[in-house]
């Protein structure tokens, strides 16, 4: 029993009841089309899969945010999960690395296996959990910190370190896997929170890479940047699929389209259809992704 | 693979001293906690453990005779007489009467001692009224001499030092025994002012001249705050003027009390030649006190009124006056009312500024208008606080007692006129 | 007739200002069709008139009530013969109290020195004739301002904008009042201070190293010679309040730390409340605890331990004062902690640090400049603290690190030199002033810095 889970669990501030965005006011019933609990067309499963979701469920007190959703994410593949707002793709995002423990009215329930291992049970530590899957947020949030020490900070407390020499490594090659090191290499120590927002958003891939994780996990991470800047995270991400396994939350389905291998659409906290990502743009297997993909709602 | 394996292991492997650390900081914050609050715990029971017995008074219950002889008084409507009259004649003759076997002047000295210094007064001033009840028996219920007090309450406490003689402590078990000595609740405490006899002072007068006192500053304090905060968030304009005076108040806010006692002594006192010590100047220099508290939340009620009120009220063609005055004020009423309470009870509370402007003096008196010599409970305890005379330390406590329920209760009127009025835009 | 009884009348006299131009302004609308024919509200015409009334009166009644005493003190003495004016302040005001006891019929007139009897019946005369002035003029001015506001009754008189105007200056002076008041504080501190440094020079008060005010009432007084340095007060304030702020700042700090990541809401709704109840405690309060409890508490244990501890240690002075501050910063850094943005929180979590790992490394350094912000502000409060260090600290002054021993601090200086009698003019009251402006430049200084830290550190994230 991780002092974390249980001390994340009951932690809630009173400007902490981040309910991310509930059900909107679409119907659940459109032009008369239905959704099914728990089933999900396409390919949702595959085979030695990094992480095996088993009906999963959500819950925000009484409220039902995440309906029953199984899914599997292979390795070092790149998915996306789309769908309109409030559909519950952050929230799910968020299960998978247990950022939902700090809010204290949410609740996880179902099988969340991470190379077999179940994330929840007791015995399977936070801590460490966060040390194998990564996240990069929507707003990049350098800490007011150096490039150094922002980079440097997850080796540092994870004790990944013993030397400095070892230190000034990993901090280059992060830097450099970011794509960053030309533009740090020769203000290290300057202040993070002077840098541009594309380039401050590189510098949190970086420091989430510097911790050497499994799977990266990214909550819209280009919404808050400019379309060059966009450009760039993409590249990275498309280079960072070599070594590791990307799970991306995007609003935008030209950026799905451009970078994942497979995309899943969520539909007011059900999961309608995962399939390649070039079948969900061309030909989707369900009318609710149509409908969405062509613009009729979203 | 098994790079990223041993990652883990390492990772792994830190956890353990991570979360000893982790359980430390943790420890240490409840520490924390637990020392503000088992100080407060502690201040409570101290007061109360002295104070209680504040609200305890001595008595001794006795019929005397109202013997004109032995009191060489025949006509009690003659001052003359009245004041060659020897009042503690017929009470030591009762006491005697109840102990028997004392003789000698000493012993009878010994039984006087027993009875409170005002004793014989109560006995003149009561035959000065009534003069037909010369040479009658009467019940008289007296205040025991302080001295009887403190051991009937503090025998047993190490702290205080028993002043009676072995004998007279005899006699008071016996008394006690004989339920003619017996202890009551203390309502001297309330009907009266100061005294240099501790089971004669009271806190009237002090409560008094705090109401008083209270009074003018909230006349003062509370429209003129209301006035200010009005004008700097609605009419203000950005200018150099309008920063200048929210320098001022701010600078105001945090300036030691003390500072305000020099200016009402050297302004007030000094310059304007009012008298000291009176509930008006002291409600002047603790009104300019208050005042910048007062403004400040009184700003912050106002921000919160939304700005689409405004505008509808606008949009129908009110002055700008006319909403500030229809609408913003009432509806940012409650936040303002309770910034004002709470800033009364700080006021309450404060005694250095009333030191220096005079209220420091001895009176007796319970003071009937706003020009009248006061005091104030807080600067009460701090003169019997001070004094050396024992008995006034569990006065003081009680003192104490009644300022500290004063304020919680303002607070929690504060508080509950907050969470009653609240609107949730 | 009295001030109060004036202004009593100026209180009847206002509603009936009121109602006069009211029934003119409707009486006034009728011929025209109706109140709507009106530039305004009959309401504002008669409050117009009741502001004409009552504030043109309330001033001149106000300020001669305030210089009235002054006037007339200066005007009796003026009036003795040259030869029997008084030296000096005191005297001046010995003179006038006999008088004024002469005039009350208090003193027996047969008693004091002719002049004094003489001047006591200028006194009343000069008494007499200001009420009977003051009288007449403020219920002229009442009645004539009325008067006029009632023949400014007229169709097109947009009375609305007037009685708007006048509220409007009305609250200006309400907010300038804070300016006066710091005003009032600054000169009535300054000019007192400069006849200080009249009788000791500037350099003597700041830099010497002993305070011993006692002054020479003759001039062949033994043992009386003043010293007024300045440096063993503030050496004493300083320890007393670096003992405060040692109790203060990590209790509250760590209290701040756990209430706003660890302690559950409900445990939060309860604490704070009861940590904010220590504001709130009047400080004779704590003075009293200090006192009579937590001083002879240390003496005792210090005798256990075998170390000698005076009855009214600076320790004991100080600890109740931490205790006192301890909610300062305890609220003040609970407002800054929570000033960081979650993302940081976020961020940090979401690499796998521990919560107090995020505490210390990242939330902590983010809010240090607000928290150094609120450590000043407590530190300004224990240097202006009076009460507690006026009841548990001494009175002589000691330069010592030594907190078992007594010190005194500037505060208990003011008030002990400022209570009870005073000469007026003797370099002893004069030095309280003196003190109590280095109080107001040392608070102050500290205030605006630790504002000008908070706010800047606020602009980051804001």
């Amino acid at each position: 029993m991780s002092i974390n889970q249980t001390v994340a669990s009951k932690a809630a501030l009173e400007n902490e009841m981040r309910t991310p965005a509930q059900e909107t006011t679409v119907e659940t019933q459109r032009e008369g089309i239905a959704v099914e609990e728990g089933k999900t067309v396409g390919t949702p499963y595959s085979d030695n899969p990094k992480f095996k979701l088993r009906n999963v469920e959500v819950f925000y007190g009484e409220n039902r945010a995440i309906k029953n959703i199984s899914l599997d994410i292979a390795r070092n593949e790149v998915i996306s999960f789309i769908g309109p707002s409030g559909c519950g793709k952050s929230t799910f995002l968020r299960c998978l690395n247990r950022m939902n423990d700090s809010i204290g009215i949410c609740q996880v329930k179902g099988e969340l296996l991470l190379d077999g291992e179940n994330i929840y049970s007791a015995k399977n530590d936070v801590v460490e959990l966060r040390a194998r899957v990564g996240m990069v947020f929507q707003k990049p949030n350098p800490f007011p910190k150096s490039i150094y020490d922002n980079v440097a900070y997850g080796p540092r407390i994870h004790g990944l370190a013993n030397r400095k020499a070892d230190l000034d490594e990993i901090v280059e090659n992060s830097l450099r896997k970011a794509g960053l090191w030309n533009e740090a290499k020769d203000r290290l120590h300057d202040m993070a929170t002077g840098m541009s927002g594309g380039q401050q958003q590189r510098l949190c891939i970086a420091r989430a890479i510097a911790v050497s994780p499994e799977v990266i996990l990214m909550d819209e991470p280009c919404s808050a940047l400019d379309p060059i800047a966009t450009a760039k995270v993409e590249e990275l991400i498309a280079e960072m699929s070599e070594s590791y396994t990307i799970v991306i939350v995007t609003h935008s389905m030209q950026q799905a389209a451009r970078v994942s291998n497979r995309t899943a659409y969520f539909h007011l906290g059900h999961l309608v259809e995962v399939n390649e990502t070039t079948k969900v743009f061309t030909s989707p297997e369900h009318e609710l992704t149509e409908s969405y993909i062509t613009g009729r709602f979203g | 693979m098994t790079e990223q394996r041993s990652q883990a292991e390492i990772v792994r492997q830190s956890l353990k001293k991570r979360y000893r650390k982790e359980r430390r900081f943790r420890l240490y914050g409840m520490v924390a906690i637990f020392i503000a609050l088992a100080s407060l715990f502690i201040l409570f029971a101290d007061i109360i453990n002295k104070g209680h017995t504040g609200f305890i008074k001595t008595t001794i219950t006795l019929d005397v005779s109202l013997d004109g002889e032995q009191m060489y008084l025949t006509d009690p409507t003659d001052a003359e007489q009245r004041s060659m009259a020897d009042f503690s004649a017929p009470i030591i003759a009762a006491l005697e009467e109840l102990i028997p076997g004392t003789e000698t002047g000493a012993q009878r000295r010994e039984l006087k001692g027993l009875v409170g210094n005002y004793a014989p007064n109560e006995i003149s001033d009561l035959l000065r009224a009534n003069p037909e009840l010369l040479n009658t028996t009467q019940t008289f219920e007296f205040q025991a001499h302080d001295q009887v007090s403190v051991y009937v309450k503090h025998a047993d406490d190490p702290k205080y030092s028993i002043r009676l003689s072995e004998q007279q402590q005899e006699w008071v078990d016996y008394l006690q025994g004989q339920g003619v000595i017996d202890t009551s609740f203390n309502d001297t405490l309330f009907q009266r002012g100061d005294s240099r006899d501790p089971g004669n002072a009271g806190i009237l007068g002090a409560i008094v001249g705090s109401l008083l006192t209270m009074l003018v500053t909230l006349v003062i304090s509370f429209p003129m705050g209301i006035a200010a905060a009005v004008y700097l968030e609605e009419f203000a304009p950005q200018n150099k003027i309008t920063d200048f005076i929210e320098v001022n108040i701010n600078n105001l806010a945090a300036v030691p009390s003390i500072i305000f006692g020099l200016l009402g002594l050297a302004v007030f006192i000094g310059l304007f030649g009012m008298p000291r010590s009176i509930p008006v100047v002291g409600g002047l220099v603790l009104a300019l006190m208050t005042l910048p508290t007062i403004i400040i939340s009184s700003r912050a009620a106002i921000k919160s009124v939304p700005p689409s009120i405004r505008e509808a009220a606008e949009g129908i063609g009110a002055s700008k006056m006319q909403v500030v005055l229809h609408h913003v004020i009432p509806l940012a009423m409650p936040g303002m009312l309770t910034g004002s309470i709470i800033g009364m009870a700080q006021a309450l509370g404060e005694t250095a500024p009333l030191l220096l402007i005079g209220m420091v003096a001895f009176i007796v008196d319970v003071p009937e208008g706003f020009f009248d010599s006061a005091t104030v409970l807080p600067v009460q305890i701090y003169l019997w606080a001070s004094s050396s005379e024992q008995g006034f330390i569990e006065l003081a406590s009680a003192g104490i007692m009644v300022l500290l329920t004063f304020m919680i209760s303002m607070n929690a009127l504060a508080i509950w006129l907050r969470k009653r009025l609240e609107r949730r835009w | 007739m009295q001030t109060a009884h004036l202004l009593l009348l100026i209180l009847v006299l206002t509603p009936v200002a009121y109602s006069l131009a009211l029934m003119r302004s409707r009486a006034v609308a009728e011929p025209l069709g109706g109140i709507r024919n009106l530039k305004a509200l009959p309401f504002y015409y008669a409050a117009r008139a009741a502001l004409w009334c009552a504030i043109p009166a309330l001033i001149v009644l106000g300020v001669w009530a305030a210089f009235e005493g002054r006037v007339i003190q200066a005007l009796v003495i003026a009036s003795l013969p040259q030869d029997a004016w008084p030296e000096g302040a005191g005297r001046a005001s010995l003179m006038l109290s006999q008088i004024s006891n002469v005039a009350a019929g208090k003193l027996d007139a047969t008693m004091v020195p002719d002049y004094i009897a003489a001047a006591s019946s200028v006194l009343e005369d000069l008494r007499d004739r200001s009420e009977n002035f003051k009288a007449t003029l403020v219920i002229l001015i009442a009645i004539l301002g009325a008067a006029f506001a009632w023949t400014r009754v007229a169709a097109h008189i947009n009375a609305r904008e007037n009685v708007e105007r006048a509220l409007r200056w009305t609250f200006f002076f309400c907010a300038a009042v804070a300016v006066l008041t710091t005003a009032g504080i600054v000169f009535s501190v300054l000019f007192e201070t400069l006849r200080f440094f009249e009788r000791v020079p500037i350099s003597d008060f700041l830099f010497s190293t002993s305070w011993s005010p006692q002054t020479a009432l003759r001039a062949d007084q033994v043992g009386s010679e003043g010293a007024f340095g300045v440096i063993p007060l503030f050496t004493g304030t300083l320890l007393i309040s670096a003992i405060a702020l040692l109790v203060a700042v990590p209790t509250g700090l760590l209290s701040a730390v756990y209430l706003s990541e660890y302690a559950s809401k409900r445990a939060r709704s309860v604490i704070k409340p009861l940590m904010e109840l220590l504001a709130g405690i009047p400080t004779v309060v704590y003075g009293f605890f200090a006192a009579l409890t937590v001083a002879p508490f240390i003496r005792d244990l210090a005798s256990m331990v075998g170390l000698e501890a005076s009855s009214q240690s600076a320790l004991a002075a100080g600890l109740v004062m931490g205790i006192m501050i301890i909610p300062f910063v305890s609220s003040l850094s609970d407002d800054v902690i929570n000033a960081v943005p979650q993302a940081m929180r976020d961020g940090s979590l979401a690499l796998g640090a521990t919560q107090s790992e995020t505490m210390k490394k990242v939330i902590f350094p983010a809010a240090l400049p607000g928290i150094m912000g609120g450590i000043l502000l407590a530190a300004s409060r224990a240097i202006g603290e009076t009460m507690i260090v006026v009841m548990a600290a001494g009175l002589a002054a000691n330069l010592t690190a030594n907190p078992l021993e007594s010190v005194t601090t500037v505060t208990v200086q003011i008030a002990s030199l400022l209570v009870g009698d005073q000469e007026f003019d003797s370099a002893k009251t004069l030095s309280a002033f003196a003190l109590g402006a280095l109080l107001f430049i040392v608070t102050l200084a500290l205030n605006v810095v630790a504002l000008k830290i908070v706010r800047k550190y606020r602009e980051q994230y804001d």
